[in-house]
């Protein structure tokens, strides 16, 4: 009975960041082949290692199929209508800021990133990623004092190949699955963090990923490595412009942590999400994974999805060290057309290890939300532990939000829980607050939030505010 | 006493009220004026209306208007959204208070508290000095400052939910409180809190709109007039002693009235 008019302009959703940087660039042929992998590699300076590493993915790429479990509908991506390297046109090495175009920096500014030395954020660390390429990270001399390295991927590539050569593809192998292949054959650009034994980073590590280019499909690779009894908190954003065309977004980040060290990776996925009737908006299809190696490592992955067209992306954890911790608290919010398929994966292989999942899906116009998770206790993963609570907020009623856990245990020595729940906001809920001179909008907002309050909680300060303000925008609209 | 209150102007005035939800006549004619310092009881059966008029009078979009007028200070607020008639003075105490998980109690009370200052051009307030205030308001209904911190009614007991409902009116100070059976499920120590809460916050200032079905409230606050609904109609009003009358002898007594007009 909920006055459906009221509750579809309160969700009409402005995309503040839909604009695009008029620059030059420097975009390769459309299509995918061996050729094109060797001219991106060849365009990286890449060593030989690598370039086989490329080639390998491919051809594992090229015997596998897309999958098609999820629940999601959408167009057949056509593979060779992509570009796979677009560049803006800048000189050849830039040793400072000041030499990077005043276009791309006023693009970060715009989006709130801003790198210069006199306006850079001053407790966040940035790396920019712009179409395929890094455009400057910020502090990394201060970074360095700490021994902590943190740098392009493919800066990393050249100054540390070793690391590179050590871990690429150890947590997401390229065969994993058929977008991690892809992303293993063509992938630009991305972070990398190297944090040394016993450090803790003195600051947040950020990375800010910026898809300009309409036709090019941009794939990033991140990797971080937590040695001994190191600790870093790494935080993503990205953006886009608003396109017609549907742009693939195919991610690959691999976490690796060592013993008492702990990584906590949050994300805030804003892509462009189509417009109302579905038009255009990003392709997301991301592989995100964590190996715990050591006794008593922790990984924590936090994220709020409220962008792209389609969402198919699983943060997990590889729990392989005695006493290893993982954890994943999500907050999808899906409004119009947006599909999302999205939750992780738990995999207890140590003893004592525990994890936590706490998914929170809102789903509003008529989006599609799924929960897809996976609890799995080892044999050897005595005393091992789980709990899971996935809960569903509908607004509205034709968005329709789904659940699917999977858990399957080969040790009887171990506890898996889990809790599930789908709510609506209700009018009655709506006219109390209302009652109490609460605005409508507010009102919806206020549920909001306090539904996911649980996971809100686990992001860092600055991106718990920036997730409220987010929600609260893509719920914002006019009312009556 | 009466015709001195009335030399002030009427805060409410229900005018020939009719009201349907999905095309279901609730409401058939009510007419209802509330003046500065009156207390007014209305009484009758479940389904007669009595919660629908309180539901109306604050707006709730569920049900429409067929015929007739509300207005408030003199203003028709027929067309008012319900957080308009909150802001500008209008209180419902509802009779099932509603749980909202995950939104604390104390920013819900503080965001509400500053939505009504503002519209009074008062200064909003912030956290310290809205803690300040409400420490000063929980004392009307002897509720713990525990209340605060956790989410809006949820797992409050029955008694805690009315309460909460009192403090929400004692930050609100409205101009006119309409309580739906803010008596129910309270036991004899929590109903007198709540009456003696309901006390201090009225004033000669303030009108109250008391729905009940007992008369142990009445006995705690003294209304001015009782009215008795059947049918979605007023059909009886008088003073105090009406509602002892009713308490001794049933509904089935009212019925004689409709049977009569």
């Amino acid at each position: 009975m909920v006055n459906e008019n009221l509750v579809k302009d309160v969700v009409k959703e402005p995309y503040k960041y839909g604009f695009v940087t008029d620059i030059e660039t420097e975009k390769i042929e459309k299509g995918l082949n061996e050729d094109i992998i060797k001219l991106i590699s060849q365009k990286k300076e890449e060593p030989k290692f690598l370039l086989d590493f490329r080639l390998k993915a491919f051809k594992k790429w090229q015997k596998m199929k897309e999958p098609d479990w999820a629940a999601l509908g959408y167009k057949k991506i056509d593979y060779q209508d992509i570009i796979y390297y677009s560049a803006p046109k800048q000189k050849e090495k830039i040793s400072s800021l000041d030499e990077v175009d005043p276009k791309l920096l006023e693009t970060f500014d715009k989006l709130g990133i801003p790198l210069t030395e006199q306006k850079k954020l001053t407790n966040v660390a940035v790396d920019a990623v712009f179409d395929s390429v890094s455009i400057a990270t910020t502090f990394r001399e201060e970074l360095a004092e700490h021994g902590v390295i943190f740098c392009s991927i493919s800066e990393a590539v050249k100054n540390h190949a070793d690391l590179i050569e050590k871990y690429l593809g150890t947590v997401v192998p390229a065969s994993d699955n058929y977008f991690a292949a892809l992303n293993s054959a063509v992938f630009s650009d991305g972070s990398f963090v190297y944090i040394p034994k016993g450090v803790t980073c003195p600051m947040d590590l950020s990375s800010y990923f910026r898809i300009n280019s309409g036709d090019s499909g941009q794939f990033e690779r991140t990797l971080i490595i937590a040695e001994e009894s190191s600790s870093v908190s790494y935080l993503e954003g990205c953006t886009a412009p608003m396109f017609d065309t549907n742009t693939l977004h195919a991610a690959v980040v691999e976490l690796i942590v060592l013993d008492d060290a702990s990584i906590k990776y949050s994300t805030v996925q804003n892509w462009y999400a189509g417009d109302e009737e579905g038009v255009g908006g990003i392709f997301n299809f991301v592989t995100k994974r964590g190996k715990c190696l050591g006794k008593r490592s922790k990984i924590s992955w936090s994220q709020v999805e409220t962008g792209s067209a389609i969402t198919w992306k699983y943060p997990s954890c590889l729990l392989l060290g005695e006493e290893s911790v993982g954890e994943f608290y999500s907050v999808a919010l899906t409004n119009n057309l947006q599909q999302a398929d999205t939750g992780t994966k738990m995999i207890h292989i140590g003893p004592k290890t525990k994890s936590t999942i706490v998914s929170k899906g809102i789903s509003a116009g008529n989006s599609k939300n799924s929960y897809r998770g996976l609890v799995k206790m080892g044999t050897k993963a005595t005393g091992s532990r789980n709990y899971s609570q996935c809960d569903s907020m509908l607004i509205g009623d034709q968005a329709s939000a789904n659940t699917f856990p999977y858990i399957k245990s080969q040790q009887p020595n171990s506890e898996i829980e889990h809790e599930a729940s789908t709510c609506r906001i209700s009018e009655d809920q709506l006219f109390y607050l209302q009652s109490r001179g609460i605005e409508f909008e507010e009102a919806v907002s206020m549920m909001v939030s306090g539904f996911c309050r649980d996971v809100f909680n686990q992001l860092p300060m600055e991106f718990a505010a920036e997730a409220d303000k987010l929600l609260a925008l893509k719920l914002e609209g006019s009312v009556g | 006493m009466q015709s001195k209150m009335k030399e002030s102007d009427p805060i409410l005035e229900v005018e020939n009220l009719s009201a349907s939800t999905d095309n279901l006549p609730i409401l058939k004619g009510v007419s209802l004026t509330v003046y500065p310092g009156e207390i007014h009881a209305i009484m009758g059966r479940n389904g007669c209306g009595k919660s629908t008029l309180s539901k109306i009078i604050a707006g709730h979009p569920s049900y429409n208007i067929t015929n007739g007028d509300i207005k408030f200070l003199g203003e028709n607020i027929n067309s008012l959204e319900p957080e308009e008639r909150s802001q500008s003075g209008i209180f419902l105490g509802f009779q099932y208070p509603i749980e909202i998980p995950g939104v604390s109690n104390l920013e819900f009370l503080r965001v509400s508290t500053n939505a009504r200052r503002k519209f009074l051009n008062k200064e909003e307030l912030d956290t310290f000095d809205f803690e300040e205030l409400v420490k000063e308001k929980l004392e009307i209904v002897k509720m713990d400052h525990a209340f605060l911190s956790r989410s809006v009614n949820q797992g409050f007991s029955g008694g805690e939910k009315k309460r909460n409902e009192i403090l929400q009116m004692a930050l609100l100070e409205p101009k006119i409180a309409i309580l739906d059976e803010t008596d129910s499920g309270l036991d004899i120590d929590a109903l007198r809190i709540v009456a003696s809460g309901i006390k201090k916050i009225s004033s000669a200032q303030t009108g109250i709109i008391l729905i009940t079905h007992y008369q142990r409230l009445l006995d705690e606050i003294k209304p001015n007039y009782v009215h008795v609904m059947s049918d979605g109609q007023i059909i009886k009003t008088g003073e105090s002693d009406l509602a002892l009358e009713l308490e001794e002898k049933g509904y089935e007594w009212t019925d004689n009235f409709i049977k009569e007009t």
